[in-house]
């Protein structure tokens, strides 16, 4: 396309790179200096050198629970809401004539989940006399405190999103629409059974989706932020204080720029090592079909 | 060969009755489908329950709100909608709807600009530091926000922003939100080209063919961005709550947080009717235009 200077293309993203300079790169760089410094948004940053690290790994038992519990959620969460959502994804990968129906039904809550109204439902409905303890009474159970036991909090959350499957539904629902249906039949004429074919041919093959679903999932559920904030407040005994709840407070609670950014750092560092864990390992069990694209 | 698609309820040409293995297929998909038909309903009654009893919840009176698992009001009013829609504040839930559309609307279409403008660029040019910068829209999209709120939040402090919806726009307005210029991009390479040289070579510049050629075809991604945004705004929650606090700038989310806060414990029927009418805009949307947001996640994969 002649004409035009080859650098018509760098107008055209220039938005994106004011942007990402100003809005992304310039405050990565700053949260990092900031967590080195004591900044209290009245004086100016004075630099502290590594103190907010020491502190946090030494003498704050607030991070050492927030950290426990916010791995605990990741770990559970994110297998559990994967697990389901494949399942119900094969399930529905069926010649069945509702599959757009159940398709709609399902991904209803992935629209509506980081909603406030829906934590302040699921406030309601776990409440000592909400819904589900209705229910449990009216089958003759006994009702369960769902927000005064630390465990039983924690598994509220963890449900929410679990509940909202339906879009890491949809993309495994993609995936397994697109594999070849020649590769079943020749299989099943060979003698496999149903779950082999599953174990042998549709789960390598979607593996490539597995392996995105897993990074989105696992870097979202540590940013988790509203569910607990609405539902449980942190509590019962910090049961549910993830950290991105602790380092809110931290900023903009307390005012306290420069531990709050160390904190935060803490959490990107694990993200990122997971990440490049899962990206490393991917070499391993993530099959790309004779393809380099990726 | 015997494809497994051949042995259809329907049936083949010829007329021959089917053999002991066909009949045992059918047995077997009939059964098949049925188990799954039954799990399907079972899993999606379960999923969507909890919004029929929301709303149903809505238009009982406080009393009956914890008595019965049901989700059919006996005596049906709507008080809870009349005093919720009151709020405690000096305003209606009307203001605050009309603040969360005063942030909706103008971040829904600078996204929709500048994420065209610059996937356009990505997809169509070649320019220095492209693949740096390509790789940097990946890199954003894993980026945890968590890591640089803190600093964008004293810089929007030291221009003097806070409290105002810009923090809210701007970043949006110069295609920050990543996923959406991946998304466009991903939707650009699949479109072919031939129209766009045949415009440029009559003539027309760059920015006539976007307008004029790219973006009638871009239309679906643009109308999923759309949606998206709408969508995500509308749920945004620690956004407004960093940087907006004034209660008259309030948008419906944190004005939901603040009727919890302020209202008394017996006055649910007040807040879940407010729930229902801030989930209404949503879910309208969602069900009007639902093929739009199932291709826009299967295209690019979403959040969520």
């Amino acid at each position: 396309m002649g004409g035009e200077s080859k650098y018509a293309g760098l107008w055209y993203v220039a938005p994106y790179v004011i942007g990402l300079l100003l809005f992304t790169a310039f405050p990565f760089v700053a949260s990092f200096y900031l967590s080195f410094t004591d900044y209290d948004l009245l004086s100016k940053p004075e630099w502290v050198g590594t103190k907010n690290y020491e502190k946090l790994f030494s003498r704050d038992r607030t991070f050492d629970k927030s950290l426990k519990v916010t791995l605990i959620y990741v770990f559970t969460t994110v297998p559990l809401k994967l697990t389901f959502a494949l399942f119900i994804a094969v399930v529905l990968n069926y010649r069945l004539k509702a599959i757009n129906l159940f398709r709609t039904a399902y991904y209803v809550p992935s629209i509506l989940g980081g909603s406030i109204a829906i934590a302040v439902l699921w406030r309601y409905i776990f409440a000592d006399t909400g819904l589900v303890n209705m229910l449990i009474v009216s089958l003759g159970g006994e009702p369960i405190n769902w927000f005064g036991d630390p465990t039983n909090a924690l598994f509220t959350i963890t449900l929410l999103r679990c509940w909202q499957f339906g879009s890491a539904m949809v993309i495994f629902l993609a995936a397994l629409q697109s594999v070849d249906k020649s590769l079943y039949e020749a299989a099943s004429i060979d003698g496999a059974g149903p779950w082999q074919i599953f174990r042998n041919i549709t789960l390598p093959l979607i593996t490539p989706v597995i392996f995105f679903n897993l990074i989105m999932q696992t870097v979202q559920a540590f940013q988790e932020f509203n569910g607990p904030y609405i539902i449980t407040q942190g509590g019962p005994l910090k049961s549910t204080y993830l950290l991105p709840l602790y380092i809110y407070d931290k900023a903009f609670k307390s005012f306290d720029m420069g531990y709050a950014s160390a904190i935060a750092w803490v959490l990107f560092v694990i993200i990122m090592v997971l990440t490049l864990i899962a990206f490393w390992s991917s070499k391993k069990w993530v099959y790309y079909a004779g393809d380099k694209r990726s | 060969m015997a494809m497994l698609s051949d042995i259809s309820p329907k049936g083949r040409g010829d007329r021959r009755p089917p053999t002991q293995i066909e009949l045992k297929l059918r047995r077997k998909a009939r059964v098949s489908a049925t188990i799954r038909y039954g799990l399907l309903t079972l899993i999606g009654l379960l999923m969507v329950y909890p919004l029929i009893w929301l709303i149903g919840a809505s238009f009982k009176t406080n009393a009956e709100m914890f008595t019965s698992p049901s989700f059919w009001p006996n005596e049906p009013t709507v008080q809870g909608y009349i005093d919720g829609w009151k709020t405690s504040t000096p305003y209606t839930f009307g203001k605050f709807f009309l603040n969360s559309l005063w942030i909706i609307i103008p971040k829904v279409i600078g996204t929709a600009i500048s994420c065209t403008l610059v996937a356009y660029g990505f997809a169509r040019f070649e320019f220095p530091f492209k693949k740096f910068l390509f790789a940097s829209v990946i890199a954003t999209l894993l980026l945890p926000n968590v890591v640089t709120r803190i600093p964008q939040y004293l810089l929007f402090r030291d221009i003097g922003w806070l409290d105002s919806f810009l923090p809210l726009w701007v970043p949006s307005a110069m295609a920050g939100d990543a996923f959406f210029v991946f998304m466009i991009v991903q939707f650009l390479r699949a479109i072919p080209r031939d129209m766009e040289e045949a415009a440029r070579v009559d003539g027309a510049t760059t920015l006539q063919t976007l307008v004029y050629i790219v973006v009638p075809m871009l239309t679906p991604a643009l109308i999923s961005v759309c949606l998206f945004q709408f969508m995500w705004t509308m749920n945004d929650f620690l956004g407004p709550l960093i940087y907006v606090s004034s209660v008259e700038k309030y948008p419906v989310s944190l004005a939901l947080k603040l009727s919890i806060d302020t209202t008394e414990a017996f006055a649910w029927n007040q807040i879940l009717a407010m729930s229902v009418l801030a989930l209404a805009p949503s879910l309208t949307v969602f069900f009007l235009a639902q093929k739009y947001f199932i291709e826009g996640i299967s295209a690019g994969g979403v959040k969520g």
